[in-house]
């Protein structure tokens, strides 16, 4: 009775999982040999990250729960097909990326502890994470203190270089300038009424604003600014003052759940955004999903990247963003700028043929990633991106229509000259 | 800054501010209705208040989702269907709660209170696992869109209307449920002596389960009103919870014409102060003047007297 399991002859299947594994290390040998060119770990890491001959591990650091979910999820979800593409066409200096993600729990200490523990316990090459400044600002004494290297993704208010971080949205100026000179000259809009949520970003946005209307634009003005605290879900009295000092564009940096608020009510208060201008900085194909398309249409966004760009990189993009998170995903400005994280650091350690945070951050300057979907980036001295910037018109399907682009790159300047 | 403009241009703002004024009122008065009854008359500080009410708002969106693809016809009146379905989901979990939480701690307030907010965060974590981290839209019927021309310069929001007069017709069932109904007799003979209650035959622990129900399944219809106004995700009930507990508070914990009286006058200080300074300064404003008669007033504006 004991011994019948081994009077069994061997199973089928057994003999050829058997067979399988011993040829498994055959197998290696063959990866191995049409890769000659992968070069050698001694070499490619002399700094003690978690590189090995066949993998490379990096770290992704977002909020998955609390509050900033709702945002960086999308961030999220194209780092990893970022990564899952690069796997797919044989990863990075010839290693597969593996990725660890920690949740920041939209708590800006457990951002500072879990950067701690992806540089420090898990040794990753490279962490692309962070959505809020908060959050940035959290982290950033661990990047420099433990040398690692950070791949932020959120446009921002600017004022802030470091080495160790490559900023893949963009810089205040980069996302203000060009919209405000474009509803000026076409649309011939003079004042300006200026709103925004009671933090930073939207506070020195807004002052950016304001220099430039008053000193850049002649003959514009600005006839009011107000602030709202995060969360804030009424705005009937502010609607009414803008229908007391009727300016040609309300410039709105409002954020969060507050937006939903804010859209409904003007839309309830019979403002139409097909006659009011209405430019914003803050609202995304992923804000749109939560305003709903018919509050919103008509209103004017100043973006680097529209879910619509029409190029080819973007005709790619969509598809195989869609096909990995589902067909009812949109993309927003941010999420293409957290696709592009993963693919500048895979492009900036083929350049300097190492994975070394001091040699990746000394290569940075100057890689250009031209499958990037919003067309073509390349990074700057600062660490910043030289990109486009473009006004889209939302419809009320919850896209945008893009209206505008700069002819250029912009080059981006987080230490704006008299506009501090 | 009023030099520029014409009399009638002013005449037809304030008439919209003061409209503004009074749908802010209806807000406020909603979302502090449940509260007021399970805070007033249970004592239980209900911290996850708003995560009730962001059920109602969920019910909502789902309700409107079923008649878009089931009943494309009748969606111009899918809103009062979901409102009866937010009013039951959020009772019954309310029912739930009180069961399987709150009545063991009747007697430790403040781990209700820890008890709650805990709960609060298990609801959010929930919602964001079931309906996904973003935010979501509640498409809402072309009727409620848009808004009544008064006159040329004056505009009333329709969804605003709405509120105010859904706000009217709650809080007057409230009070007929609780001061002219027999179950509200039980409810108020149990607040004020729950052995002697007992001791009459009222079932007190039933009675204080319909009553959470009750609190709960009213914070779902406001729920359900808000996603006319603000924003449906996870995380949206906090951003309620504080004003509420500043009207029920201010107001005076255990009667309603207090909460009504406290809402009043919150909204009217924060539309007008909002109007004249900013919005983050009238918040400040509004704060300091209720902490200011709290340290007058400790019971609220409308108090129960007591004999001590």
């Amino acid at each position: 009775m004991t011994d019948e399991i081994d009077r069994d002859p061997p199973s089928p299947l057994r003999r050829k999982l058997l067979m399988g594994m011993a040829a498994a290390p055959m197998m290696g040998m063959l990866t191995r040999a049409s890769f000659a060119d992968v070069p050698a770990t001694s070499a490619v890491n002399t700094t003690g990250l978690a590189v090995t001959d066949t993998d490379v591990t990096v770290g992704i650091l977002h909020s998955i729960t609390g509050t900033m979910a709702i945002s960086e999820t999308g961030s999220v979800e194209a780092e990893k097909l970022a990564i899952s593409q690069i796997n797919a066409a044989g990863g990075v200096l010839g290693r597969q990326i593996k990725f660890i993600q920690e949740d920041g729990a939209s708590d800006w200490p457990t951002f500072a502890e879990k950067a701690k523990k992806l540089l420090v316990e898990n040794k990753c090459a490279a962490v692309f994470g962070c959505w809020t400044s908060a959050s940035r600002k959290a982290v950033l004494p661990v990047f420099e203190q433990y040398n690692g290297m950070l791949y932020y993704p959120t446009f921002y208010e600017g004022l802030e270089q470091s080495k160790n971080v490559i900023y893949t949205g963009q810089e205040a100026t980069q996302q203000i300038l060009a919209g405000l000179n474009w509803i000026n000259t076409t649309k011939d809009a003079k004042t300006f009424y200026l709103l925004g949520s009671d933090y930073i970003w939207p506070r020195t946005s807004n002052k950016i604003a304001r220099k430039h209307i008053e000193n850049h634009l002649t003959g514009c003005k600005v006839v009011g600014e107000e602030y709202f605290p995060l969360g804030d879900t009424q705005f009937n009295s502010v609607i009414n003052k803008i229908k007391l000092t009727k300016p040609d564009v309300i410039y709105a940096i409002i954020v969060g759940g507050s937006n939903v608020a804010f859209y409904k009510q003007l839309k309830a208060a019979g403002i139409d955004l097909s006659k009011q201008l209405l430019l914003t900085i803050s609202v995304t194909e992923d804000e749109i999903d939560g305003i709903g398309g018919e509050n919103i249409a008509g209103a004017y966004a100043c973006m680097k990247y529209f879910q619509s760009l029409d190029n080819a990189n973007n005709k790619a993009f969509v598809p195989a963003f869609k096909a990995m998170w589902g067909e009812k995903t949109v993309i927003g400005d941010v999420t293409q700028a957290a696709y592009l994280g993963p693919n500048l650091w895979k492009l900036t350690a083929e350049k300097a043929g190492s994975f070394d945070i001091d040699k990746i951050a000394a290569a940075s300057p100057g890689v250009e990633f031209k499958g990037a979907p919003e067309g073509y980036v390349r990074i700057h001295e600062n660490h910043h991106l030289w990109s486009r910037t473009r006004v889209g018109r939302a419809r009320a399907d919850g896209q945008y229509d893009v209206v505008f682009e700069t002819p250029d790159l912009v080059e981006p300047n987080p230490f704006p000259k008299g506009y501090q | 800054m009023f030099g520029d403009y014409s009399l009638s241009d002013l005449g037809a703002i304030f008439a919209m501010q003061g409209f503004a004024g009074l749908i802010l009122f209806s807000v406020f008065l909603l979302m502090a209705l449940g509260l007021a009854i399970i805070f007033g008359q249970m004592g239980v500080i209900n911290m996850a208040h708003g995560e009730f009410m962001i059920l109602g708002a969920y019910v909502t969106w789902l309700t409107s989702n079923f008649f878009q693809a089931h009943l494309p016809a009748l969606f111009g009146g899918y809103f009062f269907v979901a409102m009866v379905l937010a009013f039951f989901a959020s009772g019954a979990l309310g029912m739930l709660v009180e069961w399987g939480l709150i009545r063991h701690l009747y007697k430790r307030p403040l781990d209700t209170l820890l008890a709650t907010w805990g709960l609060s965060l298990i609801l959010q974590q929930c919602y964001r696992s079931i309906f996904g981290a973003r935010e979501v839209g509640v498409d809402l019927p072309q009727w409620m869109l848009g808004s009544f021309q008064v006159t040329d310069a004056i505009q009333i929001p329709i969804n605003g209307v709405f509120v105010m007069v859904l706000t009217i017709l709650i809080t007057c069932a409230v009070a007929y449920i609780l001061y002219w109904s027999r179950w509200g007799r039980q409810v108020r003979a149990v607040v004020q002596n729950r052995v002697m209650a007992g001791a009459v035959g009222i079932n007190t622990e039933k009675v204080d389960r319909y009553t959470f129900a009750l609190g709960c399944g009213v914070a779902g219809v406001a729920g359900s009103a808000f996603t006319m106004i603000g924003s449906t995700g996870p995380t949206s009930g906090q951003l309620y919870i504080v004003d509420t507990f500043l009207v029920v508070v201010f107001g005076g914990a255990a009667s309603l014409l207090g909460t009504i009286a406290s809402a009043f006058t919150i909204s009217q200080a924060q539309s007008t102060l909002e109007f004249f300074l900013s919005g983050s300064m009238a918040k400040v404003i509004t704060l300091l003047a209720i902490v200011g008669i709290l340290m007058l007033r400790p019971q609220g504006l409308f108090a129960l007297k007591v004999r001590k």
